[in-house]
């Protein structure tokens, strides 16, 4: 196999006396979907922080395509072609889609206007509509404020908004919480897209049959180490929920 | 079909031209409209009862020239108020900087342009100054906006008690006010041009600027906002340094048309250009809003002001008035906000 995507290796995380992160490894590769799992308090959520430059660990390493990394900050990630979707999705709900994929990436007018700051609004509008159709996301109305949009949508801007920027990893928290039936099945399809689309996703779920229907692989958390990866073709809920709860150190090959 | 929302209804529907053009009609055609339509029911109201007294030129001008150091106050409030701030202090800033700009002047002597231009200068650092005082301690010191402001309008309040001992200053420079404070452009008063400028200034780089946009985006998602990488915190903080700013044009202004600093004149400035900017349709919520419509909300109480004592009704009610339109606007925001909210 070529070198990882990402990997993250024996990545120390504590807060005071409680060790969120003890060792932890991470491996995501080119254009595949990983799933990361593990029950409440593995510290999924910190190793995703930090992985996305918004905590830092107190030990271990992280390499992008075989070279070490340093991710002090958002933007660091963010330089090296990593985004983030966050639950909150992080949308300013009074902008309309264009200018939430744009947000503090605004494109300019040519020339003086631009040097005073003016936008170039038709050039945003226009290739977040060619964003959208890529990722085939229709949207009610497309100069809507994000608010007025239902919560599948909106989460469909937030994703797209990762992909437009995401070069390399795209993490996504929680995508589907908070959506019905049918508005999940349209964001893990957006998910499949964004990967078809070359871009690595992680995907933090609780939700085991979602996991296993959409990952290519599944890397288990349990109390601040990996214990467990998987072939999401060849495990079941069971398998999972056994790593995750009582998981042996004993590492299954992917 | 594997849309993300394929429903229907949503099918048929054109995709709405982006231009901004299209965009200000839309405007038009919601909130703003409304606002529009209130101001020229009032306006035909006074009319039809008054038709010699009210729809006059020379009345006109008088109902425009009121305005003007409203709304200059106004274009400040607006950036404020999007990003889910509120500033109190202009009233006092406003005071602080028409006494800084007198003392300047009468210091300096004479009634050349120079003097004048200083005296400008000086009015508007002074506004500035606390605009960056309120910015500060709004975004780093994470106070909450209600107080900051309202301990900067005290203070500047009070600055300029001190400074004048309490006795306006009188002797302000008559060119000053023979040519801003009463002097007219083709038939129209400086003042307005002035205050119109600004409006149009602050609504331009409000709807089509990097700066504007980080302003809506700062009230509707500040997290959001400095997730993105975007200096949210120093943003505010321009943001407040513009209304001081502002207000200290609005003192320069005031001086002008007054001809002294009318130290104990504007106590309740802050709460009309707060009752002007949210009548105008901008939420106090932060993030909705525009400067027509702000223009717009400061033409209200100055209309019915003017309106009330037309008809010689006591010009006290104007008060009364623009309270129940204030919180009736405010009102009408937290519905449309509750409407909109989906889950």
């Amino acid at each position: 196999m070529t070198e990882p995507l990402l990997e993250a290796r024996g990545i120390e995380r504590s807060f005071g006396q409680v060790h969120a992160l003890r060792g932890a490894d991470f491996t995501v590769h080119q254009g595949e979907i990983v799933a990361l799992i593990g029950d409440n308090g593995a510290g999924k959520s910190t190793l995703v922080k930090i992985l996305s430059g918004a905590d830092q660990p107190n030990a271990g390493q992280i390499l992008v395509e075989g070279s070490p990394v340093r991710l002090d900050s958002p933007h660091a990630a963010r330089d090296l072609g990593i985004e983030t979707v966050y639950q909150d999705l992080a949308l300013a709900s009074d902008l309309d889609p264009a200018a939430n994929l744009f947000l503090g990436r605004e494109v300019l007018r040519p020339g003086l206007l631009g040097g005073l700051g003016f936008l170039d609004k038709r050039a945003m509008a226009r290739d977040t509509a060619s964003e959208m159709e890529r990722l085939g996301v229709r949207l009610k109305d497309a100069a809507a404020p994000v608010a007025a949009l239902s919560g599948g949508q909106r989460q469909s801007v937030a994703v797209a908004r990762a992909a437009m920027w995401a070069r390399r990893v795209i993490f996504m928290d929680e995508p589907t919480a908070a959506l019905g039936v049918v508005q999940t099945r349209q964001v893990l399809e957006l998910v499949r897209r964004v990967r078809d689309a070359g871009i690595a996703v992680v995907l933090i779920s609780h939700n085991m049959p979602q996991v296993l229907e959409v990952a290519d692989r599944v890397e288990v958390l349990r109390l601040g180490a990996r214990v467990a990866t998987f072939n999401a073709a060849e495990a079941t809920v069971e398998d999972l929920v056994a790593a995750m709860t009582s998981g042996t150190a004993e590492e299954r090959a992917a | 079909m594997t849309t993300v929302d394929s429903r229907p209804v949503d099918q048929g529907r054109p995709t709405p031209d982006r231009s901004w053009r299209s965009a200000v009609d839309r405007l038009r055609r919601s909130e703003t409209g409304r606002i529009f339509g209130a101001l020229v029911i009032l306006c035909a109201v006074f009319s039809i009862l008054r038709p010699h007294a009210f729809p006059t030129t020379g009345n006109i001008v008088n109902i425009a020239s009121d305005a003007s150091v409203l709304l200059v106050l106004a274009v400040g409030a607006t950036y404020v108020i999007l990003t889910a701030g509120i500033d109190l202090s202009v009233s006092g800033v406003l005071v602080f900087a028409g006494v800084i700009a007198a003392k300047v002047m009468q210091a300096l002597g004479g009634q050349s342009v120079g003097v004048l231009l200083l005296g400008l200068l000086a009015g508007m650092v002074a506004g500035l100054a606390w605009g960056l005082v309120n910015g500060f301690l709004v975004a780093k010191a994470r106070i909450p906006a209600l107080i900051v402001t309202l301990g900067t309008m005290g203070a500047s309040q009070g600055a300029a008690l001190l400074i004048t001992n309490g006795v306006d200053v009188r002797d302000v420079p008559f060119n000053l006010v023979l040519s801003v404070g009463s002097g007219t452009v083709a038939g129209v008063p400086w003042l307005v041009v002035i205050a119109l400028a600004m409006a149009m200034i602050g609504g331009i780089v409000l709807s089509q600027t990097r700066f504007g946009r980080y302003t809506y985006a700062a009230g509707s998602n500040r997290e959001a906002l400095r997730r993105t990488g975007v200096n949210a915190s120093r943003h505010l903080i321009k943001v407040y340094a513009v209304a001081g700013l502002l207000a200290g044009l609005a003192g320069y202004l005031s001086l002008a048309r007054f001809a002294t600093t009318t130290l104990g004149g504007h106590a309740t400035d802050n709460l009309s250009t707060i009752a002007a900017v949210v009548i105008g349709g901008t939420s106090l919520f932060g993030g909705r809003g525009t400067m027509i419509g702000t223009v717009i909300g400061v033409f209200i109480p100055t209309v019915l002001q003017n309106g009330f004592v037309v008809l010689g009704v006591q010009a006290f009610w104007q008060q009364v008035a623009v309270g129940v339109v204030l919180i009736a606007a405010v009102y009408l925001d937290q519905m449309r906000r509750a409407a909109r909210e989906r889950p």
